[in-house]
């Protein structure tokens, strides 16, 4: 793409984690229950039916345009937008096209070290259609997603590379799982994007002509399809032809765009004015509140992780990239003497144990406290390294405190000399070819001996300590 | 009680007389079944009753009267006949047309469930223009119901049916709605009082939609204080529509029966708005109108001549914005889930485009057709986003003439003529359009108003009397036009029952 530059828009529509419909009081993301069984006059459209609106979808919209830097509208409406398709009962889709609830914002991205901003256009409400199945011979459809709340994030052509546009992706679905938005499940449709995109020669400011691919709901798929769209664009140009406004279609398998039938997107929506809804009014009292509730966002989370506790960018990286594990790192390294080595065992023990289980962090045993204590034990050197590890799988499994486990369990470290000057004395007696291979220069042979020391201590001996005495007693 | 007195029974009269023991829900509502058997097939009012379905909930009814639920069911065990646009559980619901034939409702509307709540029998559906389009009841999927007062005349609609079922005494009081008039024109042509309040007064949830931003759900009766027992449970706001309103409700009936008592309208500032005392409106309507204008001053009522000046603008502006809404409002009558469907149709578009063929009639496809094309890219801002403005101004002369002239009503007429002939504007539907010159306004100003009976014509025929409150100021409206009413007699008349006997096909 030397001598042409991409531009490429996102709309994204992300489904809103909320316990009701957007306009009636069916649960919300119940596509796992039996078709049709999350339905009412409302969200079935039948006649007579009227919508009212889910205020808890709209706090969650607002939100995000407050974590966006949007501006939000202290008086916004709804629209239909109107065309007939199986999947929306009433034929029409009630969204917001004048007056949406935010507008402007958006969010700094980083690809190779390099930041950019990307603008937000606006953020507007909507509600999500049925879910169709296409069978051979007929079609099947399941109103149980018809009317889950949605809103729909429209960027500006900010984005370059293909690169950058799976960086918004990542940083928004990384924002808004964090603020509680949505689950921002991609396999479940939670996340669904049409991808805008035009090129034009290098040294102009001109737009090119945009072509729109609709409905991607993988990142890797909108990856491929945009490095294939730009391809194809540019081969066109290249060629000498005109690119034509239109529609795609990206067929993953095949792995190319097609164009689809005009029949199948050119639609006059005829919007207008929503008249089963009043205005959203929003005060700014309100919107004060909702900014309170937002909660602090990965990417200054992370920043404080480096400088508060001294992580390096790799930790705070992995410790934030999800909120319940940086909430639980948090508590526990306010609970410690030592952030670090809290970092560690929450990225190594911590992490894999949950791994191994299928378990989530809230479903651990173990407190943050359990785990700052036991460090604790091991900083102070009470517990030795492979006895900390026990200890954790303890309090992991069961839970419980550390100091009674290390006590229960006979796991603190034999530090007294006596002891320990015994064991060494019988290591040095039963090991003989050891002693000699140490004295002739060889290191190791001390290793091996030390590890006779913690056998005959039953694992309890400190092996600095074990070392030190075999050391002064094989000095010649 | 003799069946003959039983079917004369109002809303009140009905409750005095189970009250006092003299009859009972059962005996009142077997009687209007008796009478519905005898005067459907001449009248065409109502498209279902169910003898067994109505007489069930008399019979509960009457049990829980027995049980001395009275005090708290102000409409225990009044039957009451319901616009074929309003959803009741269980019973069919086709908002007059094929496209709905065989559809029962799942649900209660809003206003059927508060009904229920107060006692009453949901006796039958009345018949009615399709999805409410129309004046005369001509065009429902079911024909034509007839004038009580002229079986050779249309009732008047879109709520002819419960119009006509009300003065034939097939029921003492109905339900109606009413987008553009369709409560007080066949109030005004049947000789019966009919309520459309405030937009935001009453919960249009359950009300299949004409136009969302109109429609409005009302009571028709034959006497104000009737009209006002049925208003007091319908209203009020309704968390399922998020367009009703919270404004205090109130105390209609006590407004309604004060203005009888004092047959009195001293210190009532009425307006008379210069543009609905034109040329073209019938002279024998205009000179009982000015006859009303007349016994209201009598009764103490000042009169001043106010002006709406946009009500030239308010029949286009109307035909405009509520086919607009009725296109959207109408889309999901596509056979996909429920009522009619085309079952031979080989594709999706064939399905959608032989349903519809088949299902509407020519005046709701001619507004769809019309609403359609008003909101297509390229004619919005020339049609519906100037009607919008137009509408502004409707509602701001209403607004200047209350607030700024000081008026408690507006006076005028209904419409500009009596009852028309059946067949007689089938043919010209910008004549029946116009026909609704003096009502469309107060739906786009959304203000309340009612029609109560004020006079015959020299053929028989009833004249409405058209009185406007402003918004949410139906309490006054009710005293005003019970004051009127208690001093003349129009509202007493009844069909002479020689023309209900007259067979026309």
């Amino acid at each position: 793409m030397s001598e042409y530059i991409a531009s490429i828009g996102l709309e994204v529509h992300v489904q809103l984690k909320t316990r009701t419909k957007m306009f009636c009081s069916c649960p919300a993301h119940r596509e796992d229950d039996l078709p049709n069984t999350n339905v009412c006059p409302v969200c079935l459209g039948l006649p007579g039916a009227l919508p009212v609106p889910n205020r808890e979808a709209i706090r969650k919209t607002v939100k995000t345009g407050l974590m966006m830097g949007s501006t939000i509208s202290l008086r916004s409406r709804f629209d239909r937008k109107n065309y007939f398709y199986p999947d929306m009962p009433k034929n029409y889709q009630i969204t917001q096209q004048e007056r949406p609830l935010c507008i402007g914002g958006g969010l700094e991205i980083e690809v190779n070290g390099k930041k950019k901003f990307i603008r937000l256009n606006h953020i507007h409400q909507e509600e999500d259609a049925a879910k169709i199945t296409h069978l051979e011979h007929s079609s099947e459809i399941d109103y149980n997603r018809a009317s889950t709340p949605l809103m729909e994030m429209v960027t500006e052509p900010d984005m370059s590379t293909p690169d950058e546009a799976i960086a918004f992706l990542t940083a928004l679905r990384e924002m808004l799982v964090y603020a509680g938005i949505s689950e921002c499940d991609l396999e479940r449709g939670h996340m669904r994007c049409d991808v805008n995109s035009s090129i034009r020669p290098a040294g102009t400011d001109r737009l090119g002509v945009k072509c729109e691919i609709k409905n991607m709901n993988t990142f890797r798929g909108i990856h491929r399809a945009l490095e294939y769209e730009l391809r194809r664009q540019q081969s066109v140009l290249e060629s000498g032809g005109t690119l034509r406004q239109e529609t795609r279609r990206w067929d993953d398998e095949a792995g190319a765009t097609f164009p689809m039938r005009s029949k199948e997107y050119a639609h006059d929506y005829r919007y207008f004015n929503e008249p089963d809804l009043p205005p959203v009014v929003l005060d700014q009292a309100t919107i004060d509140q909702w900014r309170t509730e937002i909660p602090e966002l990965p990417r200054a989370r992370r920043a404080r992780f480096v400088s508060d506790y001294g992580l390096p960018e790799y930790d705070a990286g992995v410790l934030t990239a999800d909120r319940a594990i940086a909430d639980w790192y948090e508590a526990a390294a306010r609970a410690s003497k030592n952030p670090k080595a809290v970092s560690n065992w929450v990225m190594g023990e911590l992490l894999r144990a949950l791994g191994e289980k299928g378990l989530t962090i809230t479903d651990a045993k173990i407190t943050p406290g359990a785990l700052a204590s036991l460090l604790d034990l091991l900083d102070k050197k009470t517990i030795n390294g492979p006895a900390a590890k026990e200890v954790f799988q303890i309090l992991f499994d069961q839970g419980g405190d550390p100091a009674e486990i290390v006590k229960a369990k006979g796991l603190a470290q034999v530090s007294d000399t006596g002891a320990m000057e015994t064991f060494a004395e019988q290591a040095i007696a039963a090991n003989p070819k050891s002693v000699d291979d140490y004295r002739s220069g060889k290191q190791a042979a001390l290793m091996y001996l030390v590890g006779q020391v913690m056998k005959l201590s039953r694992g309890k001996a400190n092996p600095q300590l074990a070392a030190e005495i075999l050391r002064a007693k094989l000095a010649p | 009680m003799r069946k003959d007195e039983l079917i004369e029974l109002g809303v009140g009269d009905a409750l005095d007389a189970m009250a006092a023991g003299r009859t009972s829900s059962e005996e009142l509502t077997a009687a209007l079944l008796e009478r519905m058997d005898a005067l459907q097939p001449r009248l065409n009012a109502l498209t279902w009753y169910d003898a067994e379905d109505a007489l069930a909930q008399a019979r509960a009814a009457d049990a829980e009267r027995a049980s001395g639920a009275a005090e708290t069911k102000p409409l225990l065990g009044v039957p009451i006949a319901i616009k074929d646009l309003l959803n009741v559980r269980g019973q069919p619901c086709t908002a007059g047309s094929n496209i709905l034939k065989g559809y029962t409702a799942p649900y209660d509307a809003t206003v059927i469930a508060r009904l229920r709540a107060a006692g009453a029998v949901m006796v039958s559906r009345a018949n009615t223009d399709e999805f409410a389009m129309g004046g005369s009841t001509e065009t429902s999927a079911y024909g034509p119901s007839k004038n009580p007062w002229d079986p050779t005349r249309v009732p008047g609609g879109s709520s002819g049916g419960s119009a006509a079922a009300v003065a034939a005494r097939l029921a003492p009081a109905a339900l109606g709605s009413d987008t553009g008039g369709s409560i007080r024109q066949p109030a005004s042509f049947c000789g019966i009082t009919g309520l459309k309040p405030t937009y935001g007064r009453v919960s249009r949830y359950g009300c299949t939609a004409f136009a969302s931003s109109l429609d409005q759900v009302g009571p028709m009766a034959r006497t104000v204080e009737d009209a006002a027992r049925v208003y007091a449970v319908i209203a009020g706001a309704d968390p399922h529509d998020a367009t009703t309103r919270a404004e205090p409700l109130g105390d209609p009936v006590g407004a309604a029966r004060g203005g009888a008592e004092s047959r009195s309208l001293k210190g009532v500032r009425i307006g008379l708005p210069r543009e609905y005392f034109s040329s073209g409106t019938d002279p024998e309507v205009e000179s009982l109108v000015r006859a009303a204008v007349e016994e209201c001053r009598r009764l103490g009522a000042e009169t001043v001549e106010v002006s709406l000046p946009h009500t030239q603008y308010g029949i286009a502006c109307y035909y405009i914005l509520a086919p607009a809404e009725a296109s959207a409002n109408l889309a999901r009558y596509e056979g996909v889930r429920y009522g009619a469907r085309a079952r031979d149709a080989e594709d999706l578009l064939a399905l959608y485009e032989q349903t519809r063929s088949r299902g509407f009639g020519a005046e709701v496809k001619r507004r769809v057709i019309l609403g359609t094309y008003v909101l297509g890219s390229g004619f919005y801002d020339a049609y519906y986003a100037r009607a919008q403005k137009v509408r502004t101004l409707v509602r701001r002369d209403f607004e200047a003439a209350f607030a700024g002239g000081g008026c408690d009503v507006l006076l005028g007429p209904v419409a500009p003529t009596p009852a028309f002939r059946l067949g007689e504007r089938t043919a010209d539907p910008l004549q029946m359009y116009l026909g609704d010159i003096f009502t469309v306004n107060v739906n786009l100003a959304g203000v309340c108003a009612m029609s109560v009976p004020c006079g015959f014509t020299a053929a028989g025929l009833p004249v409405g009397l058209h009185l406007v409150g402003p918004a949410f100021g139906e309490d006054r409206l009710l005293s005003v036009a019970a004051a009127y009413q208690a001093s003349t007699d129009w509202h007493l008349r009844r069909p002479p029952e020689a023309s209900l006997d007259r067979s026309i096909v």
